[in-house]
């Protein structure tokens, strides 16, 4: 019963899962896509603009130290051009020099020196007792002297703490003094200092031999990793090199370099990527919690909406079996109301018999005197007429009876033959008196088909009474045969009657279509049969000629003898 | 004039019924003719002239020729003789039409004898008044001629 009852579970269960589907691929597919295509953008643009910062910064505090430095060897050569060697030599001078330097500068200046041709310090104006102080052999002295002016690196001396030496020549008759002002190392290293790069980032500097002319905020691996490659790379051209590599600890840096002081320093920096990135990394994860989100939300929903639509339409489908059955049984009571005519007259006959012999026998005991032999034999016959026709009518209304009573579309193995012999005996009054004669062929050994008998009575029924219907008065043939073909059972209903426009031949399955006069015919019939057929998995074809007749061809797919169960073979179920 | 038993045709093709019905009518002296198809009861009615019957009952729903198409042939053929229909419940209209067509009357069936055997009088009467005017008319138009 429930196989021919709307469509398994199976079947909206696959429905529901395909609408999640399409609507989770539809809807979260572009949002990926066009996901992606921001976020490596972004990451991009977000990329370049962290190095152009980068190199931004670097580039201005290369600047600064480059002025800084200029600008303090400016102020020794101009003091060093400014004077003659008599008046430098002065101590007095030289202090008041000093003073105001340190006035002008700050604590950068911490001594002023005079330094004579062989390297010994003839005066000194500083917080150290450093007046005939011996830097013949000092490695800044050999390499002053080779130069017009001169900025020594970073170094301890003879002070022991580290300081840098800014020089410049005084030529005296053919003669180099030198007059040199040291650098406070702290006051320089305050200007690299200052350059902080984010939460992480830092700067410091160093010579071509790779040792620090500043003190770095962290200790800096230069001898390994990232920083031996960058700086074995040519530094030149005043541009910034940045490259991004892993570094200690496994994180992720970003390292920068650039030439300073005419090549003979190198600026660097290093900053970890994830604090370089936060803007950028903090926009992902927002990126990703809001897809994976909205990814959950669009699936919830979908599931939701899936299973509602999927509901509505079992439901709509149930709902539409329902109505189907509900069709189905009023075409067969209005088949039935088709019949009643021809019924009515068939039941009325043995009645009106029964009434006459009745009648006849009230004649016969009327009679005056005994009963004759003769009169009580006549009354004998006419009892046993009675009793024909009473058992005539009890036919009659077992076969009204078993056709009226309610639809039951169980599907069982039907014998279409003995269905197509009991149709045609309902019909056969009704024909007789259209003055049609039914010829049946109906093939022996036919399979059985897979059907509701009263479902299948009910279409041979209106496939009969049509064919009997559309002959007119000068009478014809209806002739029903039933073959086996290759699988299927084949069903031909064909009748000599006057057959269908053309025109109308495309529109007779349709609901409520009808030639026939208002009131003798409802237009269902023939668009039950052809639920009914397409139900049972099979086709219903028409031809037909107009003035000669039309041929209703059914095919209902076969039981095979080996097929055992018919529920197997139950055409809804396999739908 | 010698009043003869008035004589009716029985028409129906259910054998049984009108075999009863046939001797039922003999038993109350009407002359009783039997037809089982409307071409045989136009046969008889040919064969036997229009003064052997007087009435015509006839079933209105029979196979081949109904009875609407069989009254139609009497009336053409046969005048003078009244038709009386029997039908069941369904074909009343058709009984209706009948009259129209020129039937005398029509009966449901099954019927009461009584008041087929009233509806066959008044039927023979009307046929006999109607035969009797004819000869009347013919008496006079003799008359006429011998008078001029």
């Amino acid at each position: 019963m429930s196989t021919n009852h709307g469509r398994p579970a199976a079947y909206y269960r696959t429905l529901t899962r395909n609408l999640v589907l399409f609507v989770v691929v539809v809807s979260l597919v572009p949002l990926m896509f066009s996901g992606a295509v921001i976020l490596y953008e972004f990451d991009r643009a977000y990329q370049s603009k962290v190095e152009q910062h980068l190199e931004v910064l670097l580039n201005k505090h290369r600047r600064t130290i480059d002025a800084f430095l200029t600008d303090r060897l400016a102020d020794i050569r101009v003091l060093a051009r400014s004077y003659p060697v008599e008046m430098l030599k002065d101590p007095a001078f030289l202090r008041a020099k000093l003073s105001l330097l340190r006035e002008e500068y700050g604590g950068v200046f911490v001594d002023l020196g005079l330094v004579n041709p062989e390297g010994r310090q003839v005066v000194y104006a500083g917080p150290f007792h450093l007046t005939g102080a011996d830097y013949a052999q000092a490695q800044w002295f050999k390499q002053a002297k080779a130069g017009e002016h001169f900025i020594s690196n970073v170094f301890a001396g003879l002070r022991g703490s580290p300081h840098f030496i800014v020089a410049a020549k005084k030529r005296l008759m053919g003669r180099d003094w030198l007059v040199k002002a040291t650098i406070d190392f702290e006051a320089f290293n305050a200007l690299v200092e200052k350059l902080v790069i984010g939460e992480t980032g830092f700067a410091f500097i160093l010579d071509r031999e790779g040792s620090f002319q500043t003190k770095p905020r962290q200790e800096v691996a230069l001898a390994s990793g990232a920083w031996r490659e960058l700086l074995r790379r040519p530094l030149d051209g005043g541009k910034v090199t940045i490259i991004q590599r892993t570094g200690s600890r496994d994180r992720e840096m970003i390292y920068a370099a650039a030439p300073l002081k005419n090549g003979s320093w190198i600026i660097c920096a290093q900053q970890e990527r994830a604090d370089a990135f936060s803007l950028l990394f903090s926009a992902q994860r927002m990126a990703v919690t809001i897809f994976v989100l909205g990814g959950i939300v669009v699936i919830l929903v979908s599931l939701l909406l899936a299973r509602r639509l999927v509901n509505r339409i079992a439901e709509a489908d149930s709902q539409k079996e329902a109505m189907n059955e509900k069709m189905i049984e009023a075409g067969r009571l209005a088949s039935i109301g088709e019949l009643a005519a021809g019924i009515a007259h068939e039941i009325n006959n043995p009645v009106a018999i029964m009434v006459e012999e009745a009648g006849w026998i009230e004649d016969l005991m009327s009679e005056e005197g005994p009963l004759s032999e003769e009169t009580l034999s006549e009354i004998q016959r006419a009892v046993q007429q009675i009793q024909e026709q009473g058992s005539r009518c009890k036919q009659i209304t077992y076969k009204l009876l078993s056709f009226a009573r309610k639809t039951d579309p169980t599907v069982k193995e039907v014998s279409l033959n003995s269905l197509v012999e009991e149709v045609i005996s309902l019909v056969g009054q009704k024909s007789r008196y259209a003055g049609v004669r039914i010829e049946t062929e109906l093939g022996p050994g036919l399979p059985r088909v897979a059907a509701s008998p009263s479902e299948l009575q009910q279409v041979l029924l209106n496939l009969v009474n049509n064919a009997v219907d559309a002959i007119d008065s000068e009478g014809g043939v209806v002739s029903v045969r039933s073959n086996p073909d290759n699988g299927w059972v084949r069903l031909t209903v064909s009748d000599t009657g006057i057959g269908i426009a053309p025109a109308n031949l495309a529109r007779i399955f349709d609901p409520f279509y009808t030639t026939k006069p208002v009131g003798q015919g409802t237009g269902l019939g023939l668009s039950i049969c052809y639920g009914i057929i397409n139900k049972l998995g099979g086709e219903i074809k028409v031809t037909s000629a107009k003035g000669k007749g039309s041929t209703f061809v059914v095919l209902l797919p076969a039981i095979s003898q080996s097929e055992a169960a018919p529920e197997t073979t139950d055409p809804a179920a396999r739908s | 004039m010698i009043q003869i038993n008035p004589s009716v045709l029985l028409v129906d093709d259910e054998v049984p019924f009108v075999e009863t019905m046939a001797k039922r009518l003999a038993k109350r002296e009407l002359t009783v003719d039997t037809a089982f198809s409307g071409k045989e009861a136009l046969a008889k009615l040919d064969s036997g002239g229009p003064s052997r019957t007087d009435v015509v009952i006839l079933d209105v729903k029979m196979p081949g020729m109904d009875g609407l198409e069989t009254l139609a042939a009497i009336k053409g053929a046969h005048p003078n003789v009244e038709v009386i229909m029997l039908t069941g419940h369904a074909t009343v209209e058709s009984a209706i039409e009948g009259m129209k067509g020129g039937a005398y009357d029509y009966l449901m069936k099954p019927c009461e004898m009584d008041l087929l055997m009233a509806k066959v009088g008044e039927a023979v009467a009307k046929k006999r008044a109607h035969e009797a005017k004819i000869l009347d008319a013919r008496v006079r138009m003799h008359a006429l001629r011998r008078e001029t």
